[in-house]
């Protein structure tokens, strides 16, 4: 009961810090002429276990920025990123994120990578109305019209990735293995990966599922029941373990003999930001799935990739320009400029048309033209499959045709139910 | 479909088994190019088949080419001519590219992308590349110089079980030298005949299976003794195959299980024999040993990248200078952190606890500004590569076995030197009675300094053999710390036997119910059985007694 009162209480508050900061912000846009700039926030952990991954996203995010800045920036007014420190916890997330909207009023945020850190400040942008771009890949089954989710649904980077193993072009595998990290990504993923499989007719026998903990180094004995299962052929191995466990894994899986022949990893989690600083000789000839890599060949992923090392070389970011670009950082990318031109479409930067304005928003990104899509809040975009090669890049394999519609909720797992904000008010019953 | 996929097959077999081609270009393909032009799947298929069937190495790169999306059609229609893409760079506006002949690769110049159409690779033509391109590639490797690449085809052609490969593989078992490849070629020969061959032949390949103990053929044996259409004879050779298999699979996961719980065992006592001399002699709760392993990490990585930069060419022995580099280093900030500060504090084992986890703190923090907080890389040397084939089935990694042979040098090393040696009766003399063995000589200080750099030593020592492991970063020493004081306190302070057989016995429960639980449930269930341990008996497996334990 304490609980709840307490709970009642915040959001009266945050409802009154909303109010506040409408009456507030309104005169200031009209007074100013076009000249005021446009705060935007930048919510990544720059300290803690998650700032290897975070800083990155937080460098192209200001890049992109920078980019717009120089062309002008957005209907003629200045973009004026805040940036804040979460310091991968959770608690000071939502924290930060409040900070960001009531505080510096902030007329949208980029940033999260963890689950964990986005559902820790989905109430406070649901609460006060905001706008958060996430850019990474996630296990779906969420659908709020306060946030836009620029990374892969479950069905545009899991089921493909075993579709891939599935195909005849891939290998014709029957037998998988599912590893995971013991967090909410590899458990709901691989619980979405088990639904799929058995519906394709996989029996349940050859499925194997397996946690780790985090850090974990030790993987004797989960390579040694891997070379059991992969006995006979035809088996290979899903995995989502996270960050740093990987290069254990790969080693002792090398070190015990085993080989891609015997049974190929396909990892979810494994991009080239992780990979630098990793000595990569032991995961050779393994596979990824992704929705981008820096290998991709096109004008506009060269000129990205050229303009990130550049950016990183010009303000002494540590690496300089021996840095890479990945998945996530593509997402981010994008997603800064993806609201840059909802924003213009809209000629506001009110969260609620700025909202209707990005649906159906196309954008050039490195990778070809991806889509937000029209009433989901999710985005469209290629399936890759790439080896890893020696110098942590990797060679693209397969590539889908073209665009890949998001399906927040999967038609594996939960086949009922759909995200619409535009003829549902968000997640729905679908009919029978 | 399934027509034009045995067509496709019969064209492989028919492929696989003749003549190599000459390496004239052969006419035929060049026509079938005109195919490729057209946006027809039929006719691109048939294309490939006859470009493949020519098994010329150029074409073989042609169609590489083709999947990897670099084809071209130049100008419109019928008369298109085919064209490989290069390089690609912008000239003002557009896009430009180098192109070359499809076959000849003879460059033809810098055109706009703009004038060329992309011949797409769909999934179905990838498809149809795929054989080709794969059958060459396991070609090659079956004669690569590397055993790995040689023993990786020999796999993939055991897992096939393709009629046609045969010949290769009997062709190659001829030539091979190396035990373990020689072993994986004779079980592709074999699981190709289970598959392939009438009756006789089939019971024969059953009986090399089981004397090969090959786990691979246990699926393709199953199903031959669970087929009623197959003699009885062949089925009995089956069953007996299948016991034999089973019977060394039980062999091969005993000593498994024993080898990696010795590996267990031998990396927590690497950790904690540093630990435990310095607890166990001197009375000092270091929470900064963590960081002293860090630090022999560290300093693995920054001897490699000497070798790296100094010496490639001998790259290799850059770890034999690292373990007693990183020894040194630690064991110098040991003497520093003892005689700085720890000296002013002894018998007051609380505040030493704060203050060696405050150093601990500073330490890790230097580190991260220094090397910066994401991981380095420390390549392992060959010779710490890949792992020795003890028995079929059974591959004992190098640095699992290193560690091993490493805590066992170590640990004689310490009893060696506590017990047979004038320093380690001086150190045991101050622990036993500091100021008597003040009064007769002995310099206790010095004593001190010189036990704390040799727990710290090994702390560096133990970081060192971790690199080839696991992960080198600043929080390194976090990851360790905890089961290094499992360790030390289950063992009972201060005796090194408890120690040793503690981390054996931890090691040993971790890998033995790991199969069955899985690797988060081990864990907890060996931390409450440590609890519970240590509720019994709270001093340990060897507890000290007397009176200098009540001091």
């Amino acid at each position: 009961m304490a609980v709840y009162s307490r709970r009642e209480f915040l959001k009266g508050s945050l409802a009154a810090g909303a109010g506040l900061a409408a009456l507030g912000g309104l005169p200031s846009i009209i007074t100013a002429q076009g000249k005021e700039p446009i705060k935007i926030g930048v919510l990544h952990s720059l300290s803690g276990t998650m700032a290897i991954s975070e800083v990155s996203l937080r460098d192209v995010v200001l890049m992109a920025v920078e980019e717009i800045n120089a062309k002008g920036g957005v209907m003629g007014r200045k973009i004026q990123p805040v940036v804040v420190d979460p310091a991968s916890n959770w608690d000071l997330f939502a924290e930060k994120a409040k900070q960001l909207l009531l505080q510096d009023k902030v007329a949208v945020v980029f940033g999260c990578w963890t689950s964990v850190s986005r559902k820790s400040v989905l109430p406070v942008f649901e609460n006060n109305n905001g706008l958060l771009f996430y850019p990474v890949q996630y296990e779906g089954e969420e659908c709020s019209k306060n946030v836009f989710y620029t990374g892969a649904c479950p069905n545009q980077q899991l089921i493909p990735g075993a579709e891939y193993l599935m195909s005849k072009e891939g290998g014709s595998y029957k037998k998988f293995y599912l590893l995971g990290t013991d967090y909410v990504f590899p458990r709901t993923a691989n619980k979405i990966l088990r639904a799929f499989l058995l519906a394709k007719g996989v029996p349940a026998a050859n499925i194997e599922e397996e946690y780790t903990p985090f850090s974990h180094q030790d993987y004797q004995t989960i390579v040694g029941k891997i070379k059991r299962f992969a006995s006979g052929g035809g088996a290979c191995v899903l995995s989502t373990i996270n960050g740093d466990s990987n290069v254990p894994f790969y080693k002792e899986f090398a070190n015990q003999g085993l080989r891609s022949e015997n049974a190929p990893i396909m990892a979810y989690s494994v991009a080239e930001d992780e990979l630098r600083g990793m000595d990569t000789s032991a995961l050779v000839g393994h596979l990824a799935a992704w929705n981008y890599f820096q290998s991709v060949e096109s004008p506009a992923n060269t000129k990205f990739v050229k303009a990130f090392k550049e950016y990183a070389k010009k303000n002494n970011l540590p690496g300089g320009d021996k840095r890479v670009t990945d998945d996530p950082m593509e997402a981010a990318y994008f997603g800064v400029h993806i609201w840059k031109q909802a924003v213009e479409k809209a000629k506001s930067v009110e969260v609620d048309a700025v909202r209707k304005a990005v649906y159906g928003q196309t954008f050039a990104a490195p990778v070809g033209t991806i889509k937000m899509h029209e009433y989901n809040q999710h985005t469209y975009r290629p399936v890759l499959i790439g080896e890893i090669l020696k110098d942590g890049q990797f060679k693209i394999i397969s590539r889908t045709k073209g665009n890949v519609e998001p399906e927040p909720w999967s038609k594996y797992t939960s086949p009922d139910k759909g995200c619409d904000w535009i003829n549902h008010q968000g997640t729905y019953q679908k009919k029978a | 479909m399934t027509r034009r996929f045995l067509l496709l097959l019969l064209l492989l077999v028919a492929w696989l088994a003749g003549p190599p081609a000459s390496h004239a270009q052969s006419p035929d393909a060049g026509k079938a190019l005109g195919g490729l032009v057209i946006d027809d799947a039929d006719k691109r298929e048939a294309a490939i088949a006859v470009i493949g069937g020519t098994r010329d190495p150029k074409w073989l790169e042609f169609l590489g080419a083709l999947r990897d999306g670099k084809v071209y059609a130049r100008g419109k229609g019928k008369d298109a001519e085919v064209v490989i893409g290069g390089a690609r760079s912008t000239k003002g506006d557009a896009d430009v590219i180098e192109i070359a002949t499809a076959y000849e690769r003879k460059p033809l110049g810098v055109v706009p992308l703009a004038s060329l159409t992309e011949i797409a690779a769909d999934r179905r033509l990838r498809i149809a590349i795929k054989p080709f391109l794969e059958a060459d590639e396991t070609r090659t490797q079956l004669e690569s110089a590397d055993p790995e690449t040689r023993r990786g085809a020999a796999l993939k052609l055991g897992y096939q079980a393709a009629a046609a490969a045969a010949p290769a593989v009997e062709a190659a078992i001829k030539k091979e030298t190396v035990h373990n490849v020689r072993h994986a070629l004779e079980e592709a020969l074999a699981l190709i005949r289970l598959a392939n061959g009438d009756g006789a032949v089939r019971i024969l390949a059953a009986q090399t299976l089981g004397a090969l103990h090959s786990s691979d053929a246990m699926p393709a044996l199953q199903t031959l003794a669970a087929d009623t259409s197959a003699s009885p004879d062949e089925r009995a050779a089956a069953r007996t195959a299948i016991r034999e298999i089973e019977r060394w699979g039980l062999l091969v996961r005993t000593v498994e299980t024993v080898f990696q719980g010795a590996s267990l065992a031998s990396i927590l006592l690497l950790m904690a024999l540093g630990l435990a001399i310095v607890f166990g002699l001197m009375g000092v709760i270091n929470m900064a040993h963590g960081e002293l392993m860090a630090l022999g990490a560290y300093s693995t990585f920054v001897v490699q990248n000497v070798f790296r930069a100094r010496w490639p060419e001998r790259f290799d022995a850059y770890f034999v200078v690292a373990l007693p580099v990183s020894f040194v280093v630690a064991a110098l900030v040991g003497v520093v952190l003892e005689r700085g500060v720890i000296r002013r504090l002894y018998g007051r084992p609380l505040e030493t606890l704060l203050l060696t986890w405050g150093a601990s703190l500073i330490i890790q923090q230097g580190l991260r500004l220094y090397f910066g907080a994401a991981n380095v890389d420390v390549s392992s040397p060959t010779w710490l590569s890949g792992g020795f084939g003890l028995m079929t089935g059974l591959t004992l990694p190098f640095n699992r076995l290193f560690i091993i042979g490493l805590a066992s040098v170590s640990v004689a090393a310490m009893y060696w030197l506590l017990f047979r040696s004038d320093t380690g009766l001086r150190i045991r003399a101050v622990t036993q009675n500091r100021a008597m063995s003040s009064c007769l000589g002995v310099r206790a200080g010095w004593v001190d300094a010189t036990t704390f750099a040799l727990g710290a030593g090994l702390a560096g020592l133990a970081g060192c053999a971790l690199t080839q492991i696991g992960n080198v970063g600043p929080s390194l020493g976090q990851n360790y710390i905890v089961d290094s004081f499992m360790v030390v306190v289950t063992g009972g302070v201060g005796k090194l036997a408890g120690t040793i057989l503690a981390a054996a016995g931890i090691g040993g429960l971790n890998k033995g119910i790991e199969p069955a639980l899985g690797a988060v449930f081990a864990k907890v269930a060996i931390l409450i059985a440590v609890m519970l341990f240590l509720q019994r008996r709270p001093a340990g497996l060897f507890a000290t007694r007397g009176r200098n334990a009540d001091a």
